[in-house]
């Protein structure tokens, strides 16, 4: 009987344990809003300039870069500082004069879901582009 | 309600209270970004990005890493290597407490060096800006991640673009 009851109590608790696990595979149900927080556009056609200065400003936030793709736009770069930081930034055209970059990043085992960090590495990349465009080093 | 278990949930909440104040991701520039990326960058004078990144992958191999990675369409390398972290201070420190306390303390064992190296047309002078950067991850004896961290050692840095230079002059004369 009592057994019964400690099954009965403990089948809630291994049925969202399930839910769980597929979320963590699968991610939330928050695309557009993810999106949305993680993409900016930069009024330029010149793709490898933007990859290059999403390069500059993740070594500027102490990343050390560990993959990039100029023809895909890609960039991967990891920073270590007593927690695991993982970052990817794709660089892509969106219109004839505008390119669209997307970050997206973890903080040890989380994904980063909070608009204002990604926020703060737009307002970094716009300082960067800023630098270059400008010749200031 | 009982002393133990006032004194319990007092510890809980000292432990909820550490915990939110632990550090939170960021990309915010730090007042330091200018002086690491001075520390991390030269400039070479040379309108070969292509010869100056073959250098870069020349000393990286003198140095012992394992590239892992090239792009050179914006100037990027990545290597790593695995090498021992072992450190007599470390193991004389273990070995004291053990004496003293019998207590047996972790100590480092190896690491994992990561560095890439970005080269970037200077907007300023002529010539290519070559930026490195390093970090590593550290185990214990235990096989626990004891570190992990930026290396920020500005003489590592020195001896690094030192290697570099000689690099590019003796890739540039093809010895």
């Amino acid at each position: 009987m009592n057994v019964r009851i400690l099954l009965l109590a403990l089948l809630p608790l291994l049925l969202t344990a399930c839910a769980g696990q597929d979320k963590r595979i699968l991610g939330g149900d928050n695309q557009v809003e993810l999106r949305n927080m993680q993409s900016r556009t930069f009024e330029t056609n010149d793709q490898n300039r933007v990859v290059r200065t999403v390069i500059a400003t993740m070594q500027d936030l102490s990343f050390v870069i560990s993959n990039a793709d100029a023809e895909l736009g890609t960039v991967s770069g990891m920073k270590l500082d007593g927690y695991n930081m993982k970052m990817t930034v794709t660089v892509r055209q969106k219109s004839e004069n505008q390119m669209l970059v997307r970050a997206n990043a973890q903080y040890n085992l989380k994904a980063i879901e909070d608009p204002a960090v990604y926020q703060d590495f737009f307002t970094a990349l716009e300082k960067a582009m800023f630098l270059t465009a400008n010749a200031v080093e | 309600m009982s002393k133990p278990i006032c004194l319990a949930l007092m510890a809980l909440a000292l432990l909820f209270a550490s915990g939110a104040g632990a550090a939170k991701p960021t990309f915010e520039l730090s007042t330091s970004t200018l002086e690491d990326r001075q520390q991390q960058t030269r400039l070479y004078e040379t309108e070969d990005e292509v010869a100056l990144l073959s250098a870069g992958i020349a000393v990286l191999q003198d140095m012992g890493y394992n590239i892992v990675t090239t792009e050179k369409d914006v100037g990027l390398i990545t290597a790593s290597k695995n090498v021992s972290a072992k450190s007599g201070k470390q193991i004389a420190a273990a070995i004291f407490v053990a004496v003293v306390t019998g207590v047996d303390i972790a100590t480092d064992k190896e690491q994992q060096i990561n560095v890439s190296l970005v080269t970037n047309r200077s907007q300023l002078r002529e010539g290519y800006l070559a930026r490195v950067t390093f970090q590593r991850i550290v185990w214990n004896d235990r096989g626990r991640v004891s570190r992990a961290e930026t290396i920020q050692t500005p003489e590592l840095y020195e001896e690094f673009f030192d290697k570099l230079s000689k690099s590019v002059f003796l890739e540039a004369n093809k010895i």
